[in-house]
């Protein structure tokens, strides 16, 4: 059977089960719509927070980031991971103790005001909103190269789709489609994987074939003969080279992983199971299921980038012949993201680190995954899966988020501010009104991304780092933080972040708006724009403790409120008031 | 000192030891000692490399079952536990 039809019969068949689902766990109340009826498994909460966490951008882009930074590309593996270590101790158990649906809802009682409940939803939806243009994006991208359809179409089914299953089912039809999603996206990640590690190494588990030996009788482990493969053509070596600064991937990783522990829709995944102790456990298991695929990732990005390399370079000093190139290599150059240039005239692909002799003039990071299956000459159903696997991805993830942006804005804007006395049936209309804005509003962005889109996702993790984090944190472990504090640390954290991302990049990445350019660029300490979220948490911490101290400690009832949610015992029922 | 206080001081002292943990396997091994431990091999990885990309993974998934464990059993030691 040719891939196409492969394709439509695979994410056909795929999306039937998760419309299925969706229309089996309709949400009734809006317990069932925030948070799926607090009724939960702490295993299968964790496979579905896997899934809403992984999105195109741990499915399709992040192997291909490894495989271009080789050791600089861990800071991804371990922040993406580290955060979860983070929400288990930190944050998880106490939020689900307090019991409420949303994290303004806790941010604005903990902080005693509708101000600070406001502030929370705007750096929310700000966060949440750049992360989903990415996730619609990764819809139309994926359905416009496999279906052959364009751009525009393949995101309209998209939206249809997450328009079906989040609007109807609400955080329980989302909660159970999500793990049907985690087993396509983990089953479609790890099959390509596994090929590829018995093929270069002849074994069939990858995270060990990475430490193996070649299979091709070399006698020479894969990561050696990748590093030496790399220096001989003037690039850093693999396993060594530092993204920037040791100082760098220090803060990088810290901004990943403190923006993972506070990005909001993740910490209402927690909300969702029925006792404080699933929620210590609902954290673990979420983070063997990302494992599962964040210690294939590097196998994946080493075992391709030796590919790329192998078939440029079939032998040391022969390069392939223009005429030769394989079939994969044509497909993609269609695609604009994988071009080449002989620029000696000599007929043959030079692939060397030296920009003025370099021939391969673009190799776009995110074909990787994607091609990985046609590089190594998998069978067509392997190429059929990974595309339903990525939808997977997308999708998951793009609901996730939209969930959050409803509920923040039916919930805490409209029955926590504007609207208080709303019967629970106009709420969980509201919020159903809510999402479909969201998705339109979503697709609007995907079908006309602004010039920022690329630059957002960064962004986002660098406002949950700098302001939601830090808020929740001091809300929990300090009794005496009060609201002046808490508020202004948000303010001065948030401010900062985006003084130093948009002075590099321009306002709302804007280019000719860029500012102060005589500063020069990473000129915090060499720290890069995307990595400043840590440091942005630091101004905020430090902002919260001073200005506590100056002003008045919070009143008493809220300091007996924090030694509640301290311990797990009278959780009891959730409540939405 | 009450119950809860001294609940909250064990919970607070295991949290510490494990976030002791996950820096190591990240932070310290995994980047600040990368390169020294780079001339230990394991198999085919160099230690630093290993740990920044699946040594640390593999400590996370562990210290948050163990938090969870032990967690539980404080909530039990000091009669707080739900239900």
């Amino acid at each position: 059977m040719d891939l196409q039809t492969l394709t439509y019969i695979v994410v056909g068949a795929t999306f039937a089960l998760y419309i299925g689902i969706a229309i089996w766990a309709r949400a009734k109340t809006t317990g069932d719509f925030y948070v799926a009826g607090k009724g939960v498994n702490p295993v299968l909460n964790g496979m579905a927070t896997a899934a809403d966490w992984m999105s195109a951008a741990s499915f399709i882009s992040m192997a291909g980031l490894i495989a271009f930074y080789g050791y600089g590309g861990s800071v991804f593996l371990m922040g993406w991971t580290g955060g979860y270590v983070l929400l288990a101790m930190l944050l998880a158990p106490y939020l689900r103790k307090y019991g409420k649906f949303t994290v303004p809802e806790f941010i604005g009682d903990r902080y005693y005001g509708k101000s600070a409940r406001i502030l929370a939803v705007i750096c929310l939806i700000i966060a949440s909103v750049t992360y989903v243009i990415g996730q619609m994006k990764g819809i139309g991208v994926a359905f416009s190269r496999f279906l052959e359809t364009d751009y525009d179409t393949g995101l309209y089914i998209g939206m249809g789709i997450v328009f079906i299953y989040a609007v109807m089912g609400g955080m329980k039809g989302i909660t159970y489609t999500q793990i049907a999603q985690y087993c396509v996206l983990i089953f479609a990640y790890t099959v390509p994987a596994v090929f590829i590690s018995m093929h270069l190494t002849g074994n069939p588990i990858p995270q060990i074939g990475l430490g193996s030996k070649m299979a091709d009788g070399s006698g020479m482990f894969l990561l050696d003969k990748l590093d030496a493969t790399m220096t001989d053509l003037g690039f850093g070596a693999y396993t060594d080279k530092a993204r920037l600064s040791t100082f760098n991937m220090f803060v990088y990783t810290m901004s990943l992983m403190i923006g993972t522990a506070g990005l909001p829709h993740v910490i209402m995944r927690f909300f969702t199971v029925p006792r404080v102790r699933d929620a210590r456990a609902s954290a673990g298991w979420a983070l063997v299921f990302i494992a599962l695929l964040y210690t294939v990732a590097p196998a994946v990005g080493a075992m391709a980038r030796l590919n790329l390399m192998n078939t440029i370079q079939p032998a040391p000093g022969q390069w392939i012949e223009v005429d030769q190139r394989p079939q994969w290599f044509k497909n993609w150059e269609k695609t604009g993201l994988l071009k080449f240039e002989d620029k000696n005239k000599d007929g043959k692909i030079q692939y060397v680190a030296d920009k003025a002799k370099n021939e391969m003039v673009k190799v776009d990071r995110d074909i990787m995954v994607l091609a990985n299956p046609e590089i190594a000459k998998l069978p067509n159903w392997v190429i059929a899966l990974v595309v339903a696997g990525g939808l997977a991805a997308a999708l998951s993830t793009a609901a996730g988020l939209l969930l959050a942006i409803a509920s923040s804005i039916s919930h805490d804007l409209l029955k926590g501010v504007f609207a208080p006395n709303i019967s629970e049936k106009s709420e969980l209309m509201a919020s159903r009104v809510a999402m479909a804005g969201a998705i339109a509003a979503a697709g609007y962005l995907g079908l006309h991304p602004p010039d920022f889109a690329a630059g957002t996702v960064a962004l986002a993790f660098g406002l949950a780092a700098s302001s939601i984090f830090p808020a929740l944190m001091m809300g929990i472990f300090s009794k005496s933080m009060n609201k002046q504090g808490a508020m202004a640390g948000m303010l001065v954290g948030i401010s900062i972040t985006l003084f130093y991302v948009f002075q590099h990049k321009g306002i709302f990445f804007i280019a000719d708006w860029k500012y102060l350019q005589s500063w020069g660029s990473n000129w915090f300490l060499g720290v890069e724009p995307n990595a400043f979220g840590a440091i942005g948490a630091v101004f905020n911490f430090v902002t919260a403790f001073v200005v506590a101290k100056v002003t008045a400690p919070p009143p008493e009832h809220i300091q007996h409120m924090v030694e509640n949610i301290r311990v797990p015992a009278g959780a009891g029922a959730a409540t939405g008031h | 000192m009450s119950k809860h206080a001294s609940y909250w001081k064990a919970n607070l002292r295991l949290v510490f030891g494990c976030l002791v943990v996950w820096f190591l396997a990240s932070f310290v091994f995994g980047i600040l000692l990368a390169e020294p431990l780079n001339s230990i091999r394991l198999g085919g990885y160099k230690l630093g490399f290993w740990f920044s990309q699946q040594g640390s993974i593999y400590t996370f998934v562990v210290l948050t079952f163990f938090y969870a464990w032990r967690a539980n059993k404080l909530d039990q030691e000091f009669g707080v536990r739900e239900d």
